[in-house]
């Protein structure tokens, strides 16, 4: 840990601050702005977006209520999901497969169709070995941008249905869609891509090289297009890498600039989504509030991961070599780490990466010290709320708001209120069930896999670390992170197991945020009072943070305590 | 119904659009403006590719610098990268790093009166999270100057000049940790001759 470590995270957290504001209210704008795009140079856009609406044949205007948007949104999750397993099914006979990779098998097949179409980008296989060119372009990189779509679709449906008052209607599912993709994703995608083929990150539709090695033998460099992906990945908190190490291949992320563009853009969206928030409820103290608060959990993470990979692992510091910092070398736990990254680049990674919902890695985790491995961990059980998935990271917040709001209630004996809403018994249910029914999941689906044959069998690591890869594995799949363990290993129950935490994960507090989103919508506004508790102050921030560390933080509690605490005791 | 045929529809338009249009587009663009970077960075000498700058090959020969351990199988395999996964308290781990600390004091030590243990840098005996790191530390690189040297028959002076000129530092001076780049090093070295 040195100031020119910490500095650099310092620098993160400003250029994320200072990029993710203008793009939230940009974000305002492409949402709420019915002819955004439709008058002056720009009107070609507003053409093509016609275009493609007459090519569904809906009409973009017509505005839906959350159940219609949920049902479309449900229905174009389930056709996209067929045509995706189909295509990695039938890969082996198809084009753009230059390597003949066969089909992928059906287990695996099947919870990748899953991982992607939900944002989660849990990966059961080797990127480089297992997908041909059209399934990493055409099949995978897609999801890459419509999952992220998908999901900021929904945030800005919910975040609308905040703001109006006496109102059914929330957006339209396709206009939101399509908004995303070709107003927000599209173009932040180009300008990274094209930012990261210039540090040497590969992209080419030439197959993988043959070396002769200095010492005369062969060596197989496995190559793609990759970078258009690897950019979507990050922007769209997707992270399935093009290679199975993900970014700590230098073909994906080649150096100190790539690594600094890749973890921003992991933040980028949801940052900016948050103060998007703020402008389109007209609140903006109370969006930078939400802000503050996501800031002061992903600070804690760092001041807990940094120190504990610096200071190593018991077994390196037993071993006698030199793990300490200094006299050319970044020292502590370098196991499964970069030379290029060291010791700060790759803390940053992991804590952002678990925040957002990413799950994408510049580091290995399973080799991460008890302490710096249980950042992810608890990092993914808050339920990604902390800036978290693209979208649906913001809208799982709002059921944390909602708690806090309601204990503030119940402290001064008032009804609660959020932003001039009154928020009542359906709006509390909905935001218990948004908030609870991932780590409840999480928890009884670990407790199968520790408990039966078929689960057992994926664990790598023996004894306690075992424990931890497991919980990990569900932990990742249901809050739709894909980060991973790396040891646990797929078999065609931990697969299957897998898709139903991964579906159930994404959708179900996707409807239960629409819905919450149509109930708001309907309601009046109550002008605020002298004893309205207010969302806009530093009072509010620690009731937030403290929220949610007693929700999810408790939950994770007695679990952790079986995993990484007691490995961390044990040594 | 009609939100089956839209989606069917979507799906059509955003797969061409974001599934070919957009890859070859910029794959188009690469080709033209960083052909090499994107084609992996490449390296050729006397018009055979010899590796590339950013993956590490196996050295095992004492005239050459050698890489980080690698997790893959076989070892730098650019072809299929992995971490190892071997958790922080495995005893795994700990046979790993002392049988690779061993290697090294042996290789090393007759080149360096008074190498113990303590003097070996960690990345020199942990693995990295790609399998094929191609840097090395550079006080891993500073170990193995007087081997290489020696073997060479150079002054020490100009393979740590070498080491020097082929340390890429923090990008921009800020990001990340400076490395050595092992196969741009012994390439250097192999053209100074001397073998």
């Amino acid at each position: 840990m040195s100031a020119q470590g910490i500095g650099q995270i310092l620098v993160y957290v400003v250029v994320l601050i200072a990029l993710g504001y203008p793009l939230g209210i940009y974000m305002a704008r492409v949402y709420n702005d019915d002819d955004f795009a439709r008058r002056g140079r720009l009107r070609w856009l507003g053409a093509i977006e016609r275009g493609f609406f007459r090519t569904l044949r809906v009409d973009g205007a017509r505005e839906q209520d959350w159940k219609s948007y949920g049902k479309v949104t449900l229905i174009f999750s389930a056709i996209f999901s067929l045509f995706l397993y189909g295509m990695l099914r039938l890969q082996g006979h198809l084009f753009l497969n230059p390597d003949h990779l066969p089909a992928v098998p059906a287990h695996i097949a099947l919870n990748t169709t899953a991982s992607f179409i939900t944002n989660t980008n849990w990966q059961y296989y080797g990127g480089e070995y297992t997908m041909s060119y059209l399934s990493q372009m055409a099949g995978l990189a897609v999801q890459n941008f419509v999952s992220a779509a998908v999901g900021m679709a929904v945030l800005a449906a919910v975040v609308r249905g905040i703001a109006r008052r006496s109102r059914n209607e929330i957006g339209n599912f396709w206009r939101d869609l399509y908004r995303s993709l070709v107003y927000v994703l599209l173009p932040l995608a180009v300008i990274l891509g094209v930012l990261l083929v210039s540090q040497g990150v590969v992209q080419t539709f030439h197959s993988h090289a043959t070396a002769t090695t200095l010492q005369g033998a062969h060596q197989t460099i496995a190559r793609g297009p990759a970078a258009s992906q690897i950019s979507i990945k990050q922007l769209g908190t997707n992270g399935g890498g093009y290679y199975n190490s993900n970014s700590a291949v230098p073909f994906e992320n080649s150096n100190g600039i790539s690594n600094f563009f890749e973890m921003l853009a992991l933040l980028l969206i949801p940052a900016g989504q948050v103060f998007m928030f703020g402008k389109m409820v007209g609140a903006r103290r109370h969006g930078w509030m939400v802000f503050a608060a996501m800031l002061a959990v992903f600070a804690i993470g760092v001041a807990v991961n940094l120190p504990a990979e610096q200071h190593g692992s018991q077994v390196l510091r037993n071993s006698g070599v030199n793990i300490t910092q200094g006299n050319g070398q970044s020292g502590g736990n370098m196991a499964d780490k970069e030379v290029r990254f060291g010791q700060a680049a790759s803390t940053n990674w992991t804590v952002a990466t678990s925040d957002a919902s990413n799950g994408s890695v510049n580091s290995g985790f399973d080799a991460q010290t008890p302490a710096g491995g249980a950042v992810p961990l608890v990092n993914l059980f808050l339920g990604e709320v902390i800036f978290g998935g693209v979208g649906s990271g913001l809208y799982g917040m709002f059921f944390y708001i909602i708690i806090a709001v309601f204990i503030a209630g119940l402290m001064v004996g008032r009804t609660p209120e959020w932003l001039g809403k009154k928020i009542e018994a359906r709006e509390i249910k909905l935001a218990a069930l948004g908030a609870l029914f991932v780590p409840t999941m999480v928890l009884t689906m670990t407790a199968v896999a520790i408990v039966t044959k078929s689960g057992v069998a994926s664990i790598y690591n023996h004894g306690v670390h075992g424990f931890t890869e497991t919980l990990y594995a569900y932990d990742s799949q249901s809050n739709n992170n894909g980060s991973a363990f790396a040891g646990y290993g797929a078999t065609s129950f931990s697969a299957s197991f897998g898709t139903v935490a991964l579906y159930l994960g994404r959708f179900v507090p996707l409807l239960a945020a629409l819905a919450l989103g149509g109930s708001l919508a309907k309601k009046k506004i109550v002008p605020a009072s002298a004893g309205t508790f207010r969302t806009d102050g530093p009072t509010f921030v620690v009731l937030l943070v403290g929220v949610i560390a007693l929700t999810a933080g408790l939950m994770i509690l007695p679990a952790l305590t079986l995993g990484p605490i007691v490995e961390g005791l044990m040594h | 119904m009609r939100n089956l045929v839209a989606s069917i529809a979507a799906i059509v338009v955003i797969t061409a659009f974001f599934g070919f249009a957009y890859p070859a587009a910029m794959t188009g663009f690469a080709s033209v403006t960083f052909s090499n970077k994107a084609n992996g960075s490449l390296i050729v000498r006397n018009g055979t590719v010899v590796g590339s700058k950013l993956a590490a090959q196996a050295f095992t020969s004492p005239t050459y610098f050698h890489e980080r351990p690698s997790g893959t199988s076989p070892a730098y395999n650019a072809g299929a990268t992995t971490f190892l996964n071997y958790g922080p308290t495995s005893s795994d781990l700990a046979k790993l790093v002392a049988q690779n600390a061993q290697a090294i004091l042996k290789l090393e030590g007759p080149y360096n009166p008074g190498l113990t243990i303590h003097d070996i840098p960690v990345d020199a005996v942990t693995t990295s999270a790609s399998g094929i790191d191609p840097d090395i530390s550079p006080a891993y690189a500073a170990l193995q100057a007087r081997r290489v040297a020696a073997v060479r028959h150079l002054p020490l002076a100009t393979v740590q000049k070498l080491i020097k000129e082929n340390t890429d530092g923090r990008s921009l001076g800020f990001f990340g940790e400076p490395g050595v780049n092992v196969l741009e090093l012994n390439l250097a070295l192999d053209k100074l001759g001397g073998k």
